[in-house]
Order: structure tokens, then C-alpha cells, then sequence
């Protein structure tokens, strides 16, 4: 138990949606796997796609970004703008050879706690599936 | 604090009761701590956010000379401004506070057997606090003026109670409605529940009260077009909406002396378009150029010119009023506000969708709302209580309660409460035996819900009346063709048979939904919906009239079903907050913004167009072109920032350094 393996799954998220939502999966004691760490911006407008690439270098199973819903994005259009960054991450992904769906970007709102807790699910079966990422081995 | 100093971070740890405690091992992660780089003092405490907690904070800025302060505890959205404030009053930048969110993000999702989980995550949460924390800069929140005024949008009983609030506390107010009057649902009503007084005569004195206060600017058939700038400075464009009669004033302005809407009405005799009237529930006509009713505040007429045929008619009969003016358009007028409370009301569902109702297939199924008109004295029948299909008196009448509330069948249905139909149907109860002696009640029903002040009693009071309860949901109403009577086909669920009750007519208290509209409007003004569709509130509990656009409230139905009292009083709490900042007269925003590293920007411009707010611009500076940012409109989100291919944005407190140290942090198990 104590040596199966734990993904790394970074998530960073925009504060008036999804972090939100996870704060209400909170309140609401939905429980999920404890393979996510989060980091909190404004607006998933803010995330640099070297943020993402920092990640997987340094060793990232899975990255997953997550904001508001188009429509609902707290200063209008951010995370539309955001979203045709991340098709480009997947891209940039498969070409230096690892699995897109390492990848993911999630609409989550204030008031889906419920959903907030699927897509952890959803996240960390995706990435224990893929197993873990081959940059670390290559890093060795 | 001197820059070029070694960072030196405090670290404390809340257990929150056994809210934390419980979950993980606060002895462990407190141990780790101090292992970290650049922590100085790693400590735990029950409450953090109490007094002594925040206490622990100040002494150890003093004590250690910290250059940064992490508490790990609950949500930033609900403490991050607290220990902000005991970060500041440890003498230190409050900006220099980074939380990390070990009770909704850890202790409360990961509970049962997952111990050594938790605390795992916990080291991480902290370790990647602390990473950013050593990075985090003093920053100066800008202080802006705001604007004395305020802006209510929806009239109904909340909007008006919002309004006249504001303007009694000596604030210029902005009341918007789109229909042609104030009033809301509440003037459609004859009588309110439990007390029985007659709608109109308590709203009518407020109406009267709104179209005379003088801080109060009421413009009706009115709508927001578009909003711009933040709390203290909203630019709001409203669309006046072509009425094609002047008002009094403005008759005056344009030089017709005397002239204007008098209210007479000689137009509306003229007139030979014939629709159905919207407020009478299309139960009663109406013509081409109109009042909804008596009680109109304004009372103005109002040309509906999808209808109308410029048969010039009204023109004429207005004679010198010269008050038609059948070629107006909409004028678009921009104003400044402070604040805004959005108070946009509720909608009946389509319930014609719930087939098994038989409502718009069978005439003698009526809404609720158009039983209010059929009961009020000033309705279509002068409060005869008739039915559709032949005019006569009916003798029984039943009701389905919860029509499409608390109903999980999807479509128009609606799984949530709509907290006043229990009520109005007692209400209606009683006031067809008023009326009818003699005729027969049968509410079918799931559970009574009569939560309210004498709510309760009005319930016994009207089971004393004689009204039959049946407890079931009603499975299909069918219509009998010679006699147009409804049969009602339910199970009685408490004496577990099956009933088939015939009834003259049949009304549905059918679930209310979001204004239509109300999607449009809450999100030019930012604000999210809860998972039920209503308008989000900033805190289910302590912050039920704000939202998360800082200067926009919430009033009335608008945020979830209620009824008059509590529409009211929430109307009031809306009133108050948003007079604060008013009264304030200056409110600190997060100095998040844009700044131009212009060593290195290249002057592409490709951020410009990116803003939405058409915060940057680019400038030439020491012979070079480079980006510029207007703080003012900057609301910091960091759109330009994850963008700029040169790196030459620095979003402050979200500085792509202090982020690449927190991913960092994560992978690494600790600094480099
Ligand atoms: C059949 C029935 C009977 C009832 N009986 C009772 C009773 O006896 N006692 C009781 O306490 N409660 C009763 N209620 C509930 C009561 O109607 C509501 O509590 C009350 O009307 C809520 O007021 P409000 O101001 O929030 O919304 P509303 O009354 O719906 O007012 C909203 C206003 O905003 C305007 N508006 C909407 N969108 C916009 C926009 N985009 N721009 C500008 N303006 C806009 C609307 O035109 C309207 O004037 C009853 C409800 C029904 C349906
Ligand atoms: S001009 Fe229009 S509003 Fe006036 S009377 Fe003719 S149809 Fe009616
Ligand atoms: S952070 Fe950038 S994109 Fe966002 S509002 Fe400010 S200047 Fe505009
Ligand atoms: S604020 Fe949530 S995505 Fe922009």
C-alpha cells in the first residue's frame, strides 16, 4: 500500500469558478482521491502554457486547468482566450511524445462542488491508467 | 522590510476544532514546516482566526522579524482577509500573507482512512505556501472614490423597498424596470398571505412613495445594455426603450408647454388594436397604446409598436398634450453609479409541459397567477371567480401544489422549493369559501411547508374552513368533454388508495423560475447562478445579499425563492451593504495589476487586444514602442500576463516567479 504509486497531478485554477466549486465540494464533504494539488490564479486567463510545460518537466503526471464556464468568466472572456491556449499544450504535448490526455482543461462553476469531486475522480483515473510520466525516467 | 534580506516565513497551523485536527496530523505537518527553506517558526493554534490566534501571527512577526506569514486553515475566500489584517497589524505588507486551503481542499474531502494522505498533502499545500509566500512583494491597494449613487434594477416590491432605502439614506438612486410600471409581481396579487391584506393597498402607498422621493430616478421601460468599470465606478448604458408618449417633463423640454401624458387615457378609447394584456395573464384585452392597470406608477401611456398600426388616431385625440410621438426611438443614456442591487424577480414555469396537468389543453386548468387575477377585484371579472370554459361559478376547485417543484423529472421541472406556493394555496382556499360559500377545496399535496411567522396557524385556520388535504402527487388530470369538469387521478399516500376527484376547475401552483432575462443581465454584471439557475450569492450565510462582483448585491426572488417578508428584508440588507461603500466614500481595490516590464517588452502588441478591458496600449519610451497599462481599468486578471510570449507582464501577486516557485515547490518535495 504504503509503495503503490501516487500520481502528481497539479491543477490550476481560476478563483471565482472552479475554486469555488472546490471549496463547496468541501463544505459539501464530497470525497475524492488526494492525488491534486492546486494552485489559485484570478482567471484561467493568467496561465502561462509555460506554467503547464514547467510541470510535466518537472515532472508532472497530469496537469489539469480549470475555470469558468464560457459566458460566466469573471472578467468576460479570459477563459476563452485560456482555452485556445490549452488546445495548443496538447499539441505541444504529443509532439515531444507524451499522452494529450495527460493534459485537461475543465469548466467548473461556484456551484458544482459535485462536479468538482467527478472531475478529481475522472483526473487521477485518466492519469492511473497512463501511469506515471516518462519524463521522470528519462530524468533519472 | 529591506528587499535584498533573506526571506523569513512563519508558518501556522489551525485545526479548527477537529474540523483539521481530525483529519491529519497537524503534529506532522507542523514538524515539517520547520524544515522547510526559509521557514523561521512553525506553529499551531485551535482557532487560528480568533484573537489569540491572530495574536500569534502579530507577536511572531515581531519576534522573528518574518518577512512572510502562511496560515494553512480554511478557504482564502473566507479568512484571507482576516489574516491579511493580522499580517498588517504584525507591522508587516498584508499582501506578504499566502494561505494554504488545508480544510475544504484537504481535511473535509479526504476523511475516512486517509490519514496519511491528508498529511501528505498538507506538507505539499504548505511547502508550496511557503515557496510563494518567499517571493510575495509589499503591495499598495489602490484607493478609489466612488460615486454617490446607486442603481436598482427590477421594480418589484424587493427593487422598490431596495430603492427607497438608498434614497431615504440621502444616496441619488437609479431605479431600472423594464415592463412600463413599478410593482413587480406583488400588484398582480389580491391578497397576501397570512394576514390577508389586500396587495394593493400596501403596495400601492410605496409605489406612490417611489415615483415622488426625490433621490429616487425611476425609469421604467428600461433595460441595462451594457456595464462597465468596478465597484465605486460603474458606467451602466441603459436602453430607454421607444414609449412613444412623453411624460409631462418631457414635453416641457421640448418646448410644448403644458403638454405631455396626462393619464387621461382618450388615446387608448381610440385606439383599434386589440391585444391581450400581460398583466391580466392575457385574460383581459388591452389596446395598442396602454396601461397595465389603474395603479400605474408612472402613469403614462405607452405604444406597443410591435402591435400598433399608426392609424395616427391617438395623435389626434391627444390633441394639444401633444404627448404621442409615434416616430421615438430607444435612446441609449450612460450613468455613474457607486453600486447596484439586482432584484429582477421570478417567472411562472411553462407548465403547459407538464402534459399530465392538462394546462392550455383543458380550459378550466388555470396558473396560480391567473387565479390571483380571476379573485382580485380589479381583474378581468371584477373579482367574480369564474370559470373559463362557460363563465359559471365553480362549486369545487382543486389544487396541485408543488406543480413542478421539488420535482427531479427534468425539463421544465424544477427539483428545488418554490418556498410560497404552500401558502398562496391556503391563501386562495380561503378566499373562495369568502366567496363562494359552499364550494368545495381539495389540495393535493406532497407536504405542507408553513415555515413563517403565523404561517402555521394560518394552516390550522383554514383546515378549520373545511379544506380537504389529500397527500399525493397528482399522476393525470383528464377533462370530461360534455361537462368540461377535470377528474384529478392521484394516490391519497395516507390511506393508501387511489382517488379520482371531479372538480369544476383545476389550479396549479406551478414552480417559479429566474426572470426571463435575468441570464443576460446577471452576467454584464458579473455574477454567477447557483446549480438551481438563481443569481449566486457571495456566502449562503454571511453574505447573503452580496455576490462576487464587488459593489453588486442581490434583492428579492432573484436569488432564490422567497416570499414578500423575506424579499423585503433581504431588499433591506441589499440596501444597507450597498450603501456602505457609498457612505465610505472610498473603497481599496487588490492592487492585482498589469505592470510593463519594459526592459522586456518587444512592443509586439499582441497583448493589447487580449485585455478586455482595453486596459493596454502601447506608447513610445526612450525612443522604444512598449506596452502601457492603465491601471484604472486593469481588474487583474492576468489574461495579458499568461500570454505575453516575452515575459514582459508581471501580474502582480500572481507574478509568473512566485508561480513557477509554487509548481516548483511541488514537484521538487521542496526548494532548490
Ligand atoms: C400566485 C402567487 C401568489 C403569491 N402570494 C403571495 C402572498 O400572498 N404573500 C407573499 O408574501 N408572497 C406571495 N407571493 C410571492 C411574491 O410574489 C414574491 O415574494 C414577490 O413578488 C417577490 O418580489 P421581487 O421584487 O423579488 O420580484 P418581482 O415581484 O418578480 O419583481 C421583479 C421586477 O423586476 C423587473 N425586471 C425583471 N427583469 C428585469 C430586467 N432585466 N431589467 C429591468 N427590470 C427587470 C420585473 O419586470 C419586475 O417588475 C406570491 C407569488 C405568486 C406567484
Ligand atoms: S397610432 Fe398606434 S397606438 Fe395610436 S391609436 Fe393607432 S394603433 Fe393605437
Ligand atoms: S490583467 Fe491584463 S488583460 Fe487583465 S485586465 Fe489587466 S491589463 Fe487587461
Ligand atoms: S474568472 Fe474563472 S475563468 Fe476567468
Amino acid at each position: 500500500m504504503a509503495d503503490e504509486w501516487k500520481p502528481k497531478i497539479l491543477a490550476i485554477i481560476c478563483n471565482w469558478c472552479s475554486y469555488a466549486g472546490a471549496d463547496l465540494a468541501g463544505g459539501a464533504r464530497i470525497q475524492y482521491p488526494p492525488t491534486v494539488r492546486a494552485i489559485r490564479v484570478m482567471c484561467t486567463g493568467r496561465v502561462d502554457m509555460l506554467f503547464i510545460l514547467k510541470a510535466f518537466v518537472e515532472g508532472a503526471d497530469g496537469v489539469l486547468v480549470s475555470g469558468c464556464h464560457f459566458g460566466d468568466c469573471h472578467y468576460l472572456e479570459g477563459n476563452f482566450k485560456a482555452a485556445k491556449r490549452m488546445f495548443m499544450i496538447k499539441s505541444l504535448l504529443r509532439n515531444i511524445g507524451l499522452d494529450d490526455r495527460r493534459f485537461r482543461m475543465t469548466f467548473v462553476s461556484a456551484s458544482e462542488g459535485a462536479k468538482w469531486g467527478t472531475v478529481m475522480e475522472d483526473v487521477t483515473n485518466t492519469v492511473k491508467e497512463l501511469g506515471p510520466s516518462p519524463i521522470k525516467e528519462f530524468k533519472k | 522590510m529591506a528587499e535584498n534580506t533573506e526571506p523569513r516565513i512563519g508558518v501556522f497551523l489551525c485545526h479548527c476544532g477537529t474540523n483539521i485536527a481530525g483529519s491529519l496530523s497537524i503534529e506532522d505537518v507542523v514538524e515539517y514546516a520547520k524544515t522547510l527553506p526559509y521557514v523561521t517558526i512553525a506553529d499551531q493554534y485551535q482557532y487560528m482566526c480568533s484573537t489569540p490566534g491572530q495574536k500569534k501571527i502579530d507577536d511572531a512577526i515581531n519576534e522573528h522579524n518574518l518577512t512572510g506569514v502562511v496560515v494553512a486553515a480554511c478557504s482564502p475566500r473566507l479568512h484571507e482577509p482576516t489574516f491579511r489584517t493580522a499580517t498588517k497589524e504584525g507591522g508587516l505588507n498584508p499582501f506578504r500573507f499566502e494561505m494554504a486551503n488545508i480544510r475544504e481542499q484537504n481535511s473535509w474531502v479526504h476523511m475516512h482512512g486517509m490519514w496519511e494522505e491528508a498529511t501528505e498533502k498538507a506538507k505539499d499545500q504548505v511547502r508550496m505556501a511557503v515557496a510563494k509566500a518567499a517571493r510575495l512583494e509589499d503591495l499598495i491597494p489602490k484607493s478609489v472614490p466612488v460615486e454617490r449613487a446607486a442603481m436598482v434594477v427590477g421594480a418589484g416590491v424587493g427593487g422598490m423597498q431596495a430603492a427607497l432605502d438608498l434614497a431615504s439614506a440621502g444616496i441619488k438612486t437609479y431605479l431600472i424596470e423594464a415592463t412600463p410600471t413599478i410593482g413587480g409581481r406583488m400588484s398582480q396579487l389580491d391578497k397576501t398571505f397570512p394576514t390577508l391584506d389586500c396587495s394593493q393597498c400596501i403596495l400601492t402607498p410605496k409605489m406612490v412613495d417611489v415615483g415622488r422621493h426625490p433621490n429616487i430616478e425611476m425609469m421604467t421601460y428600461t433595460e441595462v445594455e451594457k456595464v462597465e468599470g468596478y465597484i465605486g465606478n460603474f458606467d451602466i448604458t441603459l436602453r430607454k426603450k421607444a414609449r412613444g408618449v412623453l411624460t409631462p417633463d418631457e414635453a416641457t423640454a421640448k418646448g410644448i408647454v403644458g403638454g405631455g401624458c396626462n393619464g387621461c387615457g382618450d388615446c387608448s378609447e381610440v385606439c383599434p388594436v386589440i391585444k391581450p394584456n400581460p398583466f391580466e395573464m392575457g385574460m383581459a384585452p388591452r389596446k395598442a397604446i396602454y396601461i397595465y392597470h389603474a395603479q400605474v406608477m408612472p402613469l403614462i401611456y405607452t405604444v406597443d409598436f410591435d402591435s400598433c398600426v399608426k392609424c395616427n388616431l391617438c395623435v389626434d385625440v391627444c390633441g394639444d398634450k401633444k404627448a404621442i410621438d409615434l416616430e421615438m426611438q430607444d435612446e441609449f443614456i450612460t450613468v455613474k453609479v457607486g453600486t447596484a442591487i439586482l432584484a429582477t424577480g421570478f417567472d411562472l414555469i411553462s407548465i403547459e409541459e407538464k402534459r399530465e396537468w392538462g394546462y392550455k389543453q383543458f380550459d378550466n386548468v388555470i396558473s396560480s397567477l391567473e387565479f390571483e387575477r380571476l379573485i382580485c377585484a380589479s381583474g378581468p371579472t371584477g373579482g367574480h371567480l369564474i370559470r373559463p370554459s362557460d363563465g359559471k361559478t365553480p362549486m369545487a376547485v382543486g389544487y396541485v401544489l408543488c406543480a413542478g417543484s421539488r420535482d427531479n423529472t427534468g425539463g421544465v421541472a424544477k427539483p428545488y422549493c418554490s418556498r410560497f406556493c404552500c401558502m398562496y394555496s391556503l391563501k386562495h382556499a380561503h378566499q373562495i369559501y369568502e366567496k363562494i360559500p359552499g364550494c368545495k377545496v381539495y389540495l393535493f399535496y406532497m407536504d405542507i411547508r408553513s415555515f413563517g411567522k403565523m404561517y402555521e396557524e394560518f394552516y390550522y385556520r383554514i383546515q378549520n374552513e373545511g379544506a380537504k388535504f389529500i397527500r399525493g402527487r397528482v399522476a393525470n388530470v383528464l377533462e370530461d368533454p360534455e361537462t368540461k369538469n377535470l377528474h384529478i387521478y392521484s394516490e391519497d399516500t395516507l390511506l393508501g388508495r387511489p382517488v379520482d376527484v371531479e372538480v369544476d376547475m383545476l389550479v396549479l401552483a406551478a414552480a417559479i423560475q429566474p426572470k426571463e432575462g435575468a441570464n443576460v443581465l446577471r452576467k454584464k454584471f458579473g455574477v454567477s447562478a447557483s446549480q438551481d439557475g438563481w443569481m449566486l450569492e457571495a456566502h449562503p450565510k454571511l453574505n447573503p445579499c452580496g455576490t462576487t462582483t464587488a459593489g453588486v448585491f442581490l434583492a428579492g426572488v432573484c436569488q432564490g425563492p422567497k416570499d414578500i417578508p423575506d424579499t423585503v428584508a433581504q431588499a433591506e440588507g441589499a440596501a444597507s451593504a450597498a450603501s456602505i461603500p457609498i457612505h465610505m466614500g472610498e473603497v481599496e481595490l487588490e492592487p492585482y495589476f498589469a505592470m510593463c516590464i519594459e526592459d522586456l517588452c518587444a512592443g509586439c502588441g499582441m497583448c493589447i487586444n487580449l485585455c478586455p478591458y482595453a486596459a493596454l496600449d502601447l506608447t513610445e519610451k526612450n525612443g522604444r514602442t512598449v506596452m502601457v497599462v492603465t491601471e484604472a481599468k486593469c481588474k487583474g486578471c492576468g489574461t495579458c500576463g499568461g500570454f505575453c510570449p516575452g515575459g514582459a507582464i508581471k501580474m502582480q501577486h500572481f507574478t509568473s516567479p512566485q508561480i513557477a516557485a509554487q509548481i516548483d515547490a511541488f514537484f521538487a518535495g521542496g526548494e532548490q
